[in-house]
């Protein structure tokens, strides 16, 4: 029962992990916008998502040992941090700092709304889930 | 938004940047106030003085924060002014006055500000992302 639940839920969990990591990444650039030799990182959200998604159903890479017959199975999925790339500059500045503020901080905004709406149906469906239970 | 599961918090990160960016806006008001000092306590004139940015990423993590590395002191010559009547006057009546060049402060500080601006901006979005995490569910 809890797994199915899990199952429904586990979509949206590992977007809004992925979408929580991109905005720490977004902001490090924002923040190091004045840091000389400072390379801008993002990662590319699509490809990690499927890549987190599809591990979770591949029953994961580490599992609990059982030494006895009355243990509980467990599975661990390793937390998927997004492999980070270097953004390509279109204007780097004269200290090597490719940090480009417009871009940096539309992908911000652009990550923010869709972190929000993620949280919305996950919203939605965790009231769905609850009235199918009182029911 | 995880708090604590992450090593290094977008408030970590944005209020680093705070922090470092009003610690540069500090040195350029020193240089701007003392733009015209021509003793300083150690009796020479005085020098202007720039912030060195480097990233504070924790170790074996990839993004971080940004710190002050260092404080340093501008090694351009001093502005050589002829002025007898001032008392700081050598005996051919020149004056040396401080390398502060008042032009570069200032753009340095709108820099800074608008900075600093975009680090709350984005200290903002993360904390109204995070309250609204708290209440999903409900």
């Amino acid at each position: 029962m809890i797994d199915k639940l899990d199952a429904a839920l586990r979509f949206h969990q590992e977007a809004l992990n992925l979408r929580a990591r991109r905005q720490e990444v977004l902001s490090a650039n924002i923040a190091n916008v004045d840091t000389p030799h400072y390379k801008a990182r993002d990662f590319d959200f699509a490809a990690s998502l499927s890549q987190a998604v599809e591990r979770g159903r591949q029953a994961g890479s580490v599992a609990l040992a059982l030494t006895a017959g009355r243990h509980l199975a467990g599975q661990a999925v390793p937390a998927a941090a997004g492999e980070l790339a270097y953004r390509v500059p279109a204007q780097a500045s004269i200290d090597g700092n490719t940090v480009e503020m417009d871009l940096e901080r539309v992908a911000f905004a652009d990550n923010a709304v869709h972190y929000e709406s993620s949280l919305t149906v996950l919203g939605g469906q965790i009231r769905t889930l609850l009235a199918a239970v009182q029911q | 938004m995880p708090i604590a599961s992450t090593p290094v918090s977008i408030f970590d990160i944005a209020g680093s940047a705070m922090t470092a960016q009003s610690q540069r806006m500090n040195v350029t008001a020193s240089n701007l106030a003392n733009a015209d000092s021509t003793v300083g306590p150690d009796g020479l004139p005085y020098r202007a003085r720039q912030v060195v940015f480097e990233t504070a990423a924790a170790a074996g993590h990839d993004v971080g924060g940004v710190r002050v590395a260092r404080v340093v002191e501008d090694p351009s010559p001093l502005r050589r002014v002829h002025d007898p009547k001032n008392p700081a006057a050598d005996a051919d009546g020149y004056v040396d006055l401080p390398n502060v060049n008042v032009v570069e402060e200032m753009v340095n500080m709108i820099s800074a500000s608008r900075s600093y601006q975009a680090n709350v901006e984005v200290l903002n979005t993360a904390k109204t992302l995070m309250l609204k995490t708290l209440s999903v569910g409900q």
